[in-house]
């Protein structure tokens, strides 16, 4: 089953081409043209749009749409939400990792699969199966509301619902780690007597460190920006169950462009700073692993 | 079908890969470049092929000027160490791809593959697939390919580097039949000696990007030009000693005529271990020696010798030689020296 | 006296069975508690609601012509897209891995934005942009082509989601490959256009399609990032994310979880045949 690339951290190193490599100089103009052209359009315009249109009617309106009430509530709980899913998530994605590249038993690609799933998964979905279990007229909806426990429409369930659709990104990165680091440095720590708990942060954990933290900052990054499958298990309460991408819906649904976009240049910082991250983290590994060999 | 090179020079940054290289290769010859990683033939290679570009000098190729042309341009065969064969297509389409690239009709395309098919003996194996077939077999396919569009020039890096032991002495054998049935001219990168002189009719050994020697595989082997030669080219005893008076350089119990060193300089004496020769009474110009190491190498009896005061002597002795005089570890011997050079 | 017999040997037929090393069981039974309750639990609860369809609503369902449509719009733009993506992504590979130019680590670092955006945020910039007052749509109104709020809008969405998946896919197969093969191409006598099309675009294929395979498995179920661009008018720019969500707004909870099964199903069945053929042609070259 299709899963996310095995994402390469080779990183972009030189141009290094032989002599028969290089390209005509038109061609490789008119193709840099038509890429820089390209993509300018599709991602460099978009990010300027939002910096336009959010500053549009001026630095007051841009602080007053930051500063309200309800988008601070819905950053408040984009932080909660990333803060439990990111942490359980880790824990997850180092101990499946951990299960798929260091056994072999039966089922191993019927796991991996399972894990791959949430990318095959249309956000809307990963929310509906939950309504289908917590909501009201789910498996377990007549229970909880006799014990008067909200999930749906309530923070839980928005949790429940991003934590399905970010679980793999941790899982994902370190397997390909742990793959190529081997079994010969831990086989060696447990011959001279380290212990499993010792052996994992002392040996294992130093060398997936760079694919571990670019897990983490793939998970935090849907995390926080999820819109789809929380879109369906939040009911939209203002102020109460709204992210920060759910506010940004629901303030352009109203008309409110410059608040909207105010509230989405907020992520789309998030999105810069993940990026940034990305690329320390890769240049980081790139170097760790250039040095070693 | 000549090639020749002039005064090429190429530098790598700081580093000077090639430097002064004059070359001159006649229509037909089988001519190995020899010489350790860093000296500068690959480099030396490629720049004939057109693969790289010289900083100084010139290339001609059959008497014309090539320097200026590119590789696509010169109709040079080219065989990679790692084959280079492409993965995606049928051994006959990689054989034919450089005539599929000049437009020739596919029927002729055809006839000329199943008769490099049959020179390479892989007949029948057209339609396969370079990863179903082994790495003798995809050298050769290799081969094929750089020869189908009938090359001015074949020029082969370290072609077989990358096999195994037995596979590497085939193959020798077969470029060396190839080059004699096909008459084509012919030059060879290699690190290995044995490979150098076993196929090549001439060797032109390299050394830190400059010529050392060239010559025939015997000349190279019997009078090497200079120190670094008689090292790399085979085995050999090394003495380092000083010069007692004008043109005598003496080393322990052993004396040598070396013209043209001044008393007092320092000399460096090179001999082969088969021109030690060891008797059990002294016969003449020998010194006594001890045994202390015996060494079986298949076809001949290495042998350790001890003259005394730490100054040890190596020798080969052929196997019926070192049976016969039932030479053992300990023995009392007489050794001399039957050639030399001094450096 | 001791007995000095030796025991035989245990017999060759009998497998020994490697004992587990420790804490393959934790694990494991971690692993498989998370995912069950993370992915099986509501997926199981999925597939029984949507068992409990009869026939005859399932039926209905699978012929309604709302949902017909929003199945056509959905594939086609995700096909649509994936494609352009297949272009667009190629060259953008090619040129930050094989030239040198001014903002090149830039346009590396951005190539991931899509990734790293919340999708809601793509979703309001994209519409903004393409309506025919935004930045780019006032260039394309007049030559006649509609963006905003059509399959067009939907597509260019989808393109810019997908557009990340298949670069890093081509990315690095670029880098790792072999120089000695485009230079026996043109020791052959082959020209870089030859060289590109006969030896190094066989060679990228796999990637191609991997890529392919990843972006048109993302975008399918993409929501955020549509459905501002589209307009979401039934049988025009409705999508199928975008018609379940209308189907629980209605309470039909029957029919929003008919609909997911089936495009859940319909999703996996398209990713399947598209991986029976990159292992078909992969096994093409032996």
């Amino acid at each position: 089953m299709a899963g996310i690339a095995a994402p390469s951290r080779l990183g972009l190193g030189e141009a290094k081409l032989n002599q028969v490599q290089q390209d005509p100089a038109w061609a490789r103009r008119l193709l840099i043209f038509a890429a820089l052209l390209s993509l300018g359009l599709l991602l460099v315009l978009p990010l300027a749009t939002i910096l336009v249109e959010a500053l549009g009617k001026g630095w007051g309106t841009y602080w007053a749409a930051i500063g309200d009430p309800e988008a601070l509530a819905a950053v408040r709980l984009t932080l909660l939400t990333a803060l439990i899913c990111v942490p359980l998530n880790l824990v997850f994605g180092v101990v499946a990792a951990w299960l798929l590249t260091r056994y072999k038993f039966r089922g191993r690609d019927l796991l991996l699969t399972l894990v791959d799933l949430p990318f095959s998964v249309s956000p809307v979905l990963s929310g509906l199966i939950y309504v289908l279990l917590f909501g009201l007229q789910g498996w377990w909806g007549a229970w909880l509301n006799d014990h008067n426990i909200r999930v749906i429409f309530a923070v839980p369930g928005i949790v429940l619902a991003t934590i399905f659709v970010t679980f793999p990104f941790i899982a994902r990165e370190l397997i390909p780690v742990l793959e190529s680091t081997g079994k010969d440095e831990e086989e060696a720590a447990k011959v001279l007597g380290a212990s499993p708990l010792r052996t994992f942060f002392q040996v294992t954990l130093p060398n997936i460190k760079w694919g571990l933290l670019y897990g983490v900052i793939l998970c935090n990054a849907r995390a926080m920006g999820e819109f789809g499958a929380v879109s369906v298990v939040s009911g939209h309460i203002r102020g109460e169950t709204n992210t920060l991408p759910l506010h940004v819906e629901i303030l352009y649904n109203e008309y409110q462009f410059a608040a909207s976009f105010a509230a989405a240049s907020l992520l789309a910082l998030l999105a810069l700073v993940t990026l940034l991250a990305k690329n320390i983290v890769e240049q980081r590994a790139g170097r760790e692993r250039g040095s070693a060999q | 079908m000549s090639i020749e090179v002039k005064g090429i020079t190429k530098r790598f940054g700081a580093f000077t890969a090639v430097e002064g290289i004059n070359l001159d290769m006649p229509s037909g010859d089988l001519v190995a470049l020899l010489g350790p990683s860093g000296s500068g033939k690959s480099t030396l290679l490629r720049i004939i092929a057109g693969l790289e570009t010289p900083d100084e000098g010139e290339v001609h190729l059959t008497g014309r000027e090539a320097t200026g042309l590119s590789a696509r341009e010169r109709n040079v065969g080219f065989v990679f160490q790692h084959y280079a064969l492409f993965k995606h297509m049928t051994v006959a389409r990689n054989i034919g791809f450089g005539l599929e690239v000049r437009k020739v009709p596919q029927a002729q395309i055809d006839r000329k593959v199943s008769e490099l098919l049959g020179l390479i003996q892989l007949q029948g194996l057209g339609g396969r697939y370079p990863s179903q077939l082994s790495g003798g077999q995809r050298q050769r396919v290799a081969v094929a390919r750089a020869l189908a569009p009938e090359p001015q020039v074949l020029l082969l890096d370290e072609p077989f580097g990358a096999l195994d032991a037995k596979v590497r002495a085939e193959l020798r054998a077969w470029v060396r039949r190839l080059h004699d049935a096909t008459g084509m001219t012919t030059l060879f990168v290699t690190h290995d000696q044995d490979e150098a002189m076993e196929v090549a009719h001439r060797v032109v050994i390299m050394d830190h990007g400059r010529i050392v020697q060239e010559g025939s595989p015997r000349a190279i082997f019997d009078k090497p030009a200079t120190q670094f030669v008689a090292d790399f080219v085979g085995e050999s005893n090394r003495i380092e000693a000083e010069a007692t008076e004008d043109g005598l350089v003496v080393w322990g119990p052993l004396r040598f005529a070396a013209a043209g060193v001044k008393k007092g300089q320092l000399a460096r004496i090179y001999f082969r271990p088969h021109n030690v020769y060891v008797t059990g009474q002294l016969e003449s110009l020998q010194v006594p020696a001890k045994i202390v190491g015996e060494r079986f190498k298949g076809a001949f009896t290495e042998l350790e010798m001890d003259l005394g005061a730490g100054r040890r002597l190596m020798a080969h002795l052929p196997r019926g030689l070192s049976e016969a005089s039932g030479f053992k570890v300990g023995d009392s011997v007489w050794a001399g020296v039957t050639g030399y050079h001094v450096f | 006296m001791t007995d000095l017999t030796q025991s035989p040997p245990s017999p060759s037929g009998r497998t020994q069975r490697v004992p587990a090393a420790p804490g393959f069981h934790l694990c494991l039974g971690y692993t498989l508690f998370y995912l069950g309750l993370i992915v099986l639990l509501p997926l199981a609860a999925l597939f029984s609601k949507a068992a409990t369809l009869g026939a005859p609503q399932w039926w209905a369902l699978v012929t309604d012509p709302r949902v017909l449509a929003s199945f056509r719009v959905t594939f086609g733009c995700a096909a649509a897209a994936a494609a352009a993506d297949l272009g667009l992504g190629l060259l953008a590979a090619w040129v930050l891995v094989r030239y040198s130019f001014p903002g090149r680590r830039l346009m590396d670092a951005l190539i991931d934005l899509p990734i790293a955006m919340p999708t809601a945020v793509a979703g309001i910039t994209l519409v903004t942009l393409f309506v025919p007052g935004g930045w780019i749509g006032r260039w394309l109104e007049p030559l006649g082509i509609h963006v905003a709020f059509t399959p067009l809008g939907i597509t260019l969405a989808l393109i810019f989601i997908g557009l990340p998946l298949m670069v890093r896919s081509v990315q690095p197969v670029l880098q790792e490959l072999d120089p000695d093969v485009e230079e026996a191409a043109a020791c052959l006598g082959a020209s870089r256009w030859t060289t590109f099309r006969h030896v190094l675009l066989p060679q990228l294929a796999p990637a191609l399609i991997t890529g392919f395979t990843l972006s048109f498995a993302r975008v399918i179920g993409e929501y955020g990032s549509v459905v501002f661009i589209a307009g979401n008018m039934p049988y025009k720019t409705e999508v199928v994310p975008l018609l379940i969500i209308t189907k629980l707004e209605e309470y039909d909870y029957a029919g929003a979880t008919a609909l997911g099964a089936l495009s859940l199903g319909v999703s996996f069945a398209l990713l399947l045949i598209i991986n029976l053929l990159k292992r078909r042609y992969a096994s093409g070259e032996a």
